[in-house]
């Protein structure tokens, strides 16, 4: 494929499933699935435990997005629908995840899940979306106690991460890094707009600088926007990053350097935060409903 | 917890801010009629508590929408934070 042809912001979907857990001696499978306005995610927890997951971009078509994404995440674990217990969809589409037994919204997802892949004592989450930016704070239990939300333009979010991506011809995964990889930080383009930051990168280039300081100065710029979101909410320690976006090194040490605070760090894929809280939240909500049967 | 809802953008930041913990309380619920965009609406939250909450349709042109109570000099009180008792709603702007 040629540079012109190639998707250079295209990430990578994968699935992945705990072979040591075996679903059916389970009590309780419960599920999640988050539909992103750009990449869907299901989870399967086996009796509280994380089993399966998937990772995947999310189609023209939501309840699809949904199906392909539980599909997947069930794929080699011999588990249908019909054995999962109780399941909750999030994020953007999840009124329209089809076989979903409730609607949650990303930011409690978000939360509970945040309290599940970094412990009870994350208390704020930034969760950096594929096109919003939320930051989220949370108690113990992963409740949240306050929360912001910026879902009117793409700057601070993914969507805006691609855009520069396929401007430079950098692959996605390659950006954090290469942001890096400057002798001397440049200043931030513009932080309230990715049309702006785009077409002032792109006078930049024609200045001669190079593809690294541009994307040095936008992920700069990103790191800039999403510290005065945190600002209004008052960032409380520990504090966690999830979403895309939290794969990206060259945005997560300047947002640590611009707060003095380290982000702590997950085990778990920091993309699959909002669809495992929903699947906490169904597997909460099952017990709950066996409870009212037995009284 | 606080529910912002709102933006913020270029042109500065407009959230309007309900303490559901306060909001819970609250038995009358009269901020939903003293609004006159009609930007109040009550929900069930994702924790099963009733509460009040700014519709969807509103919440990216708060500016616009409470516009018309906040006159640029001489600004009466919000009718949205009179009405509410427990003092749980809050503008940024």
């Amino acid at each position: 494929m040629g540079e012109k042809t190639k998707e250079f912001w295209r990430w990578k979907e994968y699935n992945w499933s705990d072979e040591t857990i075996n679903p059916k001696e389970a009590e309780t499978i419960s599920a999640g699935v988050d539909v992103g306005s750009v990449s869907s995610q299901a989870v399967i927890m086996v009796d509280g435990k994380l089993y399966a997951y998937s990772n995947m971009r999310t189609g023209s078509d939501s309840p699809d997005s949904a199906r392909n994404a539980i599909n997947w995440a069930m794929e080699g674990t011999g588990l249908t629908l019909d054995d999962i217990h109780y399941s909750v969809g999030t994020g953007y589409g999840r009124v329209n995840v089809p076989f979903a037994n409730r609607a949650i919204t990303e930011i409690a997802c978000h939360a509970r899940g945040g309290n599940f892949m970094y412990g009870p004592t994350v208390r704020t989450i930034l969760d950096m979306g594929g096109q919003d930016c939320k930051a989220i704070l949370c108690d113990e239990r992963g409740k949240v106690t306050n929360f912001l939300m910026n879902d009117k333009c793409a700057a601070g979010t993914g969507r805006g991460m691609e855009v520069f991506s396929d401007l430079l011809a950098v692959p996605i995964e390659d950006v954090g890094e290469l942001s890096l990889d400057v002798d001397e930080e440049p200043p931030p383009v513009s932080s309230t707009c990715v049309v702006f930051a785009k077409s002032e990168a792109s006078s930049l280039l024609r200045e001669g600088w190079s593809k690294k300081r541009v994307l040095a100065a936008y992920c700069s710029a990103m790191a800039h926007r999403v510290v005065s979101l945190l600002e209004r909410i008052t960032v409380e320690k520990e504090f966690a990053i999830t979403g895309g976006i939290a794969k990206n090194a060259g945005v997560v040490t300047r947002l640590e350097r611009e707060l003095n605070l380290k982000a702590l760090k997950s085990k778990h894929d920091t993309q699959i935060a909002g669809a495992l809280g929903a699947a906490l939240f169904a597997k909460s909500l099952v017990e709950k409903q066996r409870k009212k049967a037995v009284q | 917890m606080k529910a912002n809802y709102g933006y913020m953008d270029g042109s500065g930041e407009f959230f309007i801010t309900i303490d559901t913990d306060l909001c819970i309380e609250c038995s009358d619920r009269s901020c939903v009629d003293a609004c006159p965009a009609a930007l109040f609406e009550i929900i069930m939250d994702d924790y099963d508590d009733e509460v009040v909450a700014i519709k969807q349709e509103h919440r990216k042109k708060v500016k616009y929408d409470c516009g018309a109570c906040k006159p640029v000099s001489d600004r009466p009180p919000l009718p949205c934070v009179e009405a509410c008792k427990p003092g749980a709603i809050t503008h940024s702007w």
